[in-house]
Order: C-alpha cells, then structure tokens, then sequence
C-alpha cells in the first residue's frame, strides 16, 4: 500500500453508510485485470474478465451465481492461471503461479468457502506459514495469540485464539477468514460473499474494517448477492454476466433496477416464466418437525400444483429441514405426512416409496454417479422396475433415459458417456430425471440452479414450472433470492432453526425476506 | 463511534477449553494405562516388575515406538506409509552384509549406510506419492513388496550370524546406562526432538495443515508436495536406522527381518491418538502407544495366558481408540451446538 501513499487523498470521510467521497482519479490504479479468460475443459468459466481497482476505494463485484465472478477471484489469487489476458499491479504485468505469489504481490483473498484447518487453533489459522518466530526460529505461541487478539478487537469480536477452529460457527469461521486476510496487510483485499453467513451485526461491523482499510489506502474488491449492501459500502461496481465483463460504474450512477438488468440481461419476468399457480390438495403436511440442536417446531404444508420456497441465510437449517423430510437425518420429534400418511422417522426409502423425490444441493457428489454413464444415472432411481430375474435390462434402461433425455431437452452426444461430459446445468437435467422417472407427487429441490448458466438456468425454471402445471408439489431451498421470487409461491424464511415468516407470494419481497431471515430490519443504504 | 473500537459483540467464546484438555490429555490416559497393566500383572506375576523385565519391556517397545516416529509424520498429513517393515528388513541386511566382508568397518557407518538406504526408500514414496500423486496407501503397499523382494534377492536364503558383527555394534543393543537400555534412550532422544520440532516449526506445522484440510493448505501457500515428500523421507530414515538398531539387538538377521512392523506401527500409532485421517496426533503418543501394545504383550507372556490373545487384544484396543476418537469429536460437536444455541437465545 506504500506504493500509491502519494496522490491519494482521502477526503470527506464521513461514518454513515453510503456518502463517502473519495478523490480516487487522482490515484493510478493498484490492479488492472483486462480480458481475462479460464476454460475447463468444453466449459468457459471466464470468457472476459475484467477488473480495476483503485487505492482506497471499495469495489463491488456483481453477477448472478456462474457469472465467473469465483473464477476472477481465484485468478486474482493465483489459484488458477488465466489462459489468456493481462494483469497489472501497480502498474507492472505480473503472473502468479501459486497463491503465495499472489499473496506476495499484496493481494489478500476471503474465500467463499471458510478454508480453515478444523484442528489446529484460531490463532494458528489466522498465522499459518507466518507464525511469529521466537528464539532459535521456534513459533512464538505467545505472540501469535496476543496478534490474533489485536485483530479480533480491531474487528470487535471476542474469540479465544488458542482454540481449535473446529466446531467455530460459520459466522466465526467467517470472522477468523476475515482476520486471516487483515492480518496479511494487503494492498488488495479481495472478499468473496463475505457477509453470505453474517448476521447484520456482524456485517456493519465488517463495513466499518473495510472503511477503515481504505482510510489506510487499500483496494477491496467486495463480492456479494445483496445488491443494497454493494450501495452501502462500495463507491464503484462491475456487474459481470456469463464471465464476461458488463459495465463498471460509480455507484451513484446506477439503481439498483439497472444492476439488476444488468446481472440477467433481461427482465426478470422473461427469466422466471411463472404460471399462477392453481393449488389443489395438500401433498406434503409437517407438523411440529424438530432435531435438536439444528432446527425446532417446523410446521408447514405443500400443496399439488405449487412451488413452497425455504429461504434464509446459510446455517439457518434450509437442507437439514429438508433432508429431516425425507429422513436421511432422524427428527427427533413432530410427524411427517405425505397425502396423509405419516412417514416413518429416518427411513429415506419409505419416502421414495411414498412418493417424494429429492435433488440434493450437491450434485457432483450426492446427486449423480460422475463416472457411470448419463442412462444409467438417469435410471438409477428406477432400477426396480426394470429388473427382469432380477438382472437389469439395458434395453430398458435406455429407453427409460431417452423418453426423459426428451423430455427434458437434455443437450448430450451419446448416451454412453459419462455425466462428467455434461456442462452443469444438463447434470441439473439428468438429476431430475432420475428422480421424475419415478413419477414423484413432492419433489424436494435443493439449490436447483447452482453453478448453472444463466441459459439453462431459465431452462430448469421452465422445466419446474411446467412440473407445477402438471400437478407437481415442489419444496424448493434456494439461497437466490431472484430465484426464490421469481418462483416461489409461497415462502417460508428460516432463521436460525425456526419460522421466522411464511409468506405469500404478493408479501414476498427483496425487504420482507432480508427482515426476516435477519431477524431485524435489513443494513438500507442511507 | 470509532472505527478501530467498535463495540465488543457478545461473547463468542465456547466452551471447548474443558474437552479441548481431554484431547490433551490423551498422552496421560495412555500412560495411565500402561501403569494399569503393568500393575495389575506384577500383582499377578512379581518377577514382572524386576529390572531386567522393566529393560525388556523398553527394548521391545523401542523399535516400533522409532518407527511411530516417523508414521506419525506421514500419517498426520493424511497419508501412510506401510513400507517401514521391510525398510527395516533390507537396512539391517545390507549392514549385516557389510559388517561379514568388512569386520573393521567403523560402527558409526553401519548407521549411516542404514539410514541412507532407509532415506532412499523413503523418497522414492514421497517421490511417487507427491509428483505422480498415487496414493500412499498404494505406493507404500507396493514398496512393502518390492523391498522385500530385493530384500530375498540379495539375502538369497542366507542368514548373518553374530560371529559376524563387531562387538561394539551389537553392544548398542544389550548395553545400558543407569540401568536404562542404550537403545530406549536413543528412541527416547528421537522422540523428544521430533516432538519439540512437532510443535514449535512451521514447516511441522504445516503438516498438521496439509493433513487437516488439503485444498486449505494449497490456499494458504503450503508447499504441500515438498512438505509430504519430506515426511516420507524422515519415515524412511527412521526406519532404516530402526534396522540397524534391529541388527544391533538380535545381532542376526534373515530374510524375515521386520516382517508385519508396518501394522504394529500403524497400530500403536493410532492407539497412540494420532488420527488416522490426518491433522491431529503426537509423536509422544505414538512412542507411548507403542509402550501400551508392548506391555500387554509381554502381560500376556508373564501372566501365562496364550500369546494367541495378544493380536486380538492390540485389535480391540486399535478398535477402541478409533472409537473413543469418534465419540469425542461427535460430543464436541454436540456440546458446540447447544452451546451455540444457547448462544443465540441470549
């Protein structure tokens, strides 16, 4: 940061949200990211990105899920090398080839994902290959516990550094990410969806590090769903669509409807085709549903013919409701109908059998057999009706696979390959219709458009909506909130392992869901 | 309001210092345990507690508590290695040889020869396992075999008898110093480095991370293959100087040499408290684990019970400690929750 102390004057500072005028132009900038692209395989992750930070300025990065804002951030930590396309800091082209480099350079990453080491202690992970150093080059546990507990009090938290991370809350596995990234004092702080498990406490408190980093001269690049908390802390955003590069603007150019239109490039009415939904009798009643420690008295019902969205932050028990559900996790009390007969606790197969269908939120690993062939995991579900002296017939199998393949537009070359060819979203495809082939009356859908592009994204939508038509029940968890509107009919927010608000789709809004899962009035920009 | 200063959130310290002492006090149990046999048979069987029982006990104990030395390095970082049985083997051969043909050869090169052939095997694991990224499990499987294939080719039905090695090598087995057995003391030396260097390096530390959380410590900058190579290369070494030192103790050696160590190894190694899964685990409880296994062992002689027992009993208790593992990370994780939760209702 000592590289641009000259030129940067920070004027104006004020402590509310929003207002902070900055005199950047006057700065160069401290990274240029210009036309960089990142395949894998057939699959274009990043097809133009492109970034440029300036000193004391926070930055937000805006896109929906698969825009290639991960894989910008993974360039810019030097876990991925770009195929091609430029990056400059302070003004030099550099090529990282590894994320020391990267870090060396005065780039500081917080990940999405918390990448802590579960036994070893907070301090240790705050300080890992940096340990302080003591006589004869032995780590100094003294020390790095009294520097973890300075960073903690500068982000006003209480946690015992000494600790093993194991256990920690996603909150406070969040927090020792963020002191990990503060710890490294950095030019660039670049935080992926840091506030994704947040409470609003904790968030204003992470603007407040952010307002003081830049006071310091730091770049942050500020990555995030929540379009109002980009208006409450960043002076400048750069909306990314289908990895590539849409505009970048000052933040008091743009509303949040032009972001918004930006993100998907169209209207949202045009990305969600939602027919009104026509509920009949009720398929799935949960009453009382409670696991201890996870979530308590759970009460709702799914009709025929609707779309019930569980929303709320991570950790607030969206999949562990659903998975209590189907039964893959014990409830420990409350009872589970499915049109009217009562499940039996923990036995997934007696809700297969009753009619449920669940697609998890993890398809590589829980929803598809990556390495078997796209028939056989379409018919995997069905193996029983296509056994013959108990000896599966390929034939059918086949037949099964096509009449859904069809039905379901899948995009393959040959039947015989392997899932693993597939692009995200026709995964997506082959998971339902290994679940539709049994004929499901509820289908339990987590996350259904995850890491998916924004074309097949629509596609899925469709696909669900038309389910809905036919009389399908759907519960659907989804932590987009465009997706959770744009489809849901009713919505139920989870907070913290409880209701907090069960909504019509009229009450549902951007505002009443935040409040909700928050538990308080959502962080409004000023 | 300020912006250094903002206001503290409320307490997010849980209670974890209580279990956390439990996992510490892992070491304690194992020794508390192997007082408990010891005791119970000496009420059984006095002569169990003389001196010359006690120095046996130690000796028997030493080789596999070396060897756990270096599993513990390997295994903590989420691999293992299986080849130190015939590591042992080929090293205490070879030494063995060298010793037939050159009588006067200096003692102290016994060692080194023997390290370096350990040293050699060892890279070649963390070499295979790190660069061609085999698993581990699958190398060291194979080198098991292949060393011991060598082993039979260049021992080719021979045996070397103790006429052929130096009194002063062989001394290194049966001498002692205040009572204490040479070779509990060298072990002893081993372990305590390796423990210090466990805790206080960086490069150590990074193996806990690298066992903890593989895609976490390419993240954080750990140069993950050089820190497993290294592992594998301090196992081998170990494991070649335990087959010189196994040379030195029986002062005869054979194609059989160290046969089956490997499991014994992983088998006082995890009853010692390191995870088999990587990322936690001491040098000092595996040296210990080693004692515990031993000492039943030898219980089981002295109490005239069929050694026949003495597998199934290190198999309970390997199973037990996995279980006990278990049962404590489930309870942490559970104690944690409702803490949390009552956390939140606050």
């Amino acid at each position: 940061m000592a590289r641009v102390d000259d030129g940067t004057s920070v004027k104006g500072f004020t402590f509310g949200w929003g207002y902070e005028v900055t005199d950047q132009r006057s700065a160069p900038p401290v990274l240029v990211l210009d036309h960089a692209t990142k395949r894998f395989g057939a699959v274009r992750a990043l097809e133009d990105g492109s970034i440029t930070l300036y000193p004391s300025e926070a930055h937000a990065l805006l896109g929906e899920n698969g825009a290639g804002k991960s894989t910008l951030v993974k360039i810019l930590a030097g876990v991925y090398g770009a195929d091609s396309g430029e990056l400059l800091i302070g003004g030099e082209p550099v090529t990282f080839n590894g994320p020391a480099a990267s870090r060396a350079a005065g780039v500081s990453i917080i990940y999405q994902e918390p990448t802590l080491f579960p036994d070893l202690s907070v301090a240790e992970n705050i300080f890992m290959g940096r340990q302080p150093l003591g006589v004869g080059r032995r780590i100094d546990r003294a020390a790095m516990n009294r520097a973890a507990t300075e960073i903690f009090a500068r982000l006003g938290v209480q946690l015992d550094p000494a600790r093993v991370a194991r256990g920690l809350s996603v909150a406070d596995q969040q927090i020792v990410e963020i002191a990990k990234a503060l710890s490294f004092n950095a030019q660039v702080l670049v935080m992926d969806e840091p506030t994704a498990a947040l409470t609003t406490v904790e968030v204003g408190r992470l603007f407040e590090v952010i307002r003081t980093l830049r006071a310091q001269g730091a770049a942050v690049l500020f990555i995030t769903h929540r379009i109002e908390e980009a208006f409450a802390s960043c002076q400048r955003v750069t909306i990314m669509r289908d990895g590539s590069f849409v505009r970048t603007a000052p933040i008091e150019e743009v509303t949040v409807e032009d972001i918004i239109r930006s993100m998907v490039g169209r209207d949202l009415d045009a990305l969600f085709p939602k027919t009104p939904a026509a509920p009949g009798e009720v398929v799935l009643d949960v009453e009382h549903l409670c696991r201890d420690g996870v979530f308590y008295d759970i009460s709702f019902q799914v009709r025929r013919g609707e779309i019930v969205a569980l929303a709320g932050l991570v950790g607030a028990g969206r999949t562990e409701v659903a998975r209590a559900v189907f039964g893959i996790d014990r409830r420990t009390s409350g009872t589970v109908r499915v049109r009217g007969e009562e499940l039996p606790n923990g036995k997934p197969l007696a809700a297969m059998n009753a009619g449920v269908a669940l697609v998890p939120e993890d398809r590589r690993q829980q929803g598809l057999v990556m390495e078997m062939s796209i028939d056989q995991n379409v018919a995997l579900a069905s193996l029983g009706r296509l056994r013959r002296f108990g000896l599966i017939r390929r034939s059918r199998e086949r037949e099964l696979a096509t009449t859904w393949a069809t039905r379901l537009q899948l995009r393959f070359s040959r039947m015989g390959n392997t899932v693993l060819t597939l692009s995200g979203g026709n995964q997506q495809k082959v998971v339902l219709g290994k679940w539709l082939a049994r004929n499901p009356s509820l289908l339990i859908i987590d996350e259904p458009t995850r890491g998916i592009d924004v074309g097949t994204k629509a596609e899925v939508h469709r696909l669900l909506d038309s389910l809905v038509v036919d009389g399908l029940a759907v519960l659907m968890i989804s932590s987009e909130l465009l997706e959770v509107l744009g489809m849901a009919d009713r919505v139920i927010v989870l907070r913290e392992g409880r209701i907090a608000a069960d909504l019509t789709r009229a009450e549902a809004d951007e505002d009443s869901i935040m409040r909700a899962a928050t538990g308080q009035s959502p962080v409004a920009a000023a | 309001m300020s912006v250094i200063t903002a206001p503290a959130a409320a307490p997010t310290e849980l209670p974890v210092s209580r279990l956390e002492s439990l996992l510490r006090a892992r070491e304690l149990g194992i020794a508390l345990a192997i007082l408990l046999v010891f005791g119970l048979t000496t009420l059984n069987n006095h002569a169990f507690a003389r001196v010359a029982s006690i120095q046996q006990l130690l000796i028997g104990a030493a080789l596999i508590a070396l060897l756990g030395v270096g599993e513990t390095l390997v295994i903590v970082t989420r691999n293992v290695d299986l080849s130190v049985g015939s590591i042992v083997g080929l090293s205490a051969y070879i030494v063995g040889d060298l010793f037939k043909y050159h009588h006067n050869m200096p003692v102290v090169l016994g060692f080194v020869v023997a390290i370096a052939v350990g040293a050699a095997i060892g890279a070649i694991n963390g070499f295979v396992t790190t660069v061609a990224r085999v698993p581990s499990l699958v190398v060291t499987l194979a080198m098991l075999y292949v060393v011991r294939g060598v082993d039979g080719l260049i021992v080719n039905g021979k045996t070397i008898d103790p006429g052929s090695i130096p009194k002063a090598f062989t001394a290194v087995g049966y001498r002692t110093l205040f009572g204490i057995p040479w070779l509990a003391i060298i072990v002893a030396v081993v372990v305590a480095t390796a423990g210090y260097a466990m805790r206080s390096f960086r490069s150590s530390r990074d193996l806990y991370g690298i066992g903890s959380n593989p895609d976490a410590a390419v993240l954080a900058g750990i140069p993950a293959g050089r820190r497993v190579f290294t592992a594998f290369l301090i196992s081998g070494s170990l494991a070649g100087l335990a087959g010189a030192l196994f040379l030195a103790l029986h002062a005869q050696i054979d194609v059989s040499g160290g046969t089956g160590y490997e499991l014994a190894v992983v088998a006082a190694v995890v009853v010692g408290g390191v995870a088999i899964f990587g990322g936690s685990g001491t040098v000092l409880g595996a040296a210990l684990g080693a004692v515990l296994l031993n000492t039943i062992n030898q219980a089981l002689v002295a109490s005239r019970i069929s050694a026949f027992w003495n597998g199934a009993i290190a198999g309970g208790l390997l199973l037990a400690a996995i279980a006990f593992d278990r049962w404590l990370s489930l309870r942490v994780a559970r104690s944690l929750q409702s803490a949390e939760g009552a956390h939140r209702d606050l």
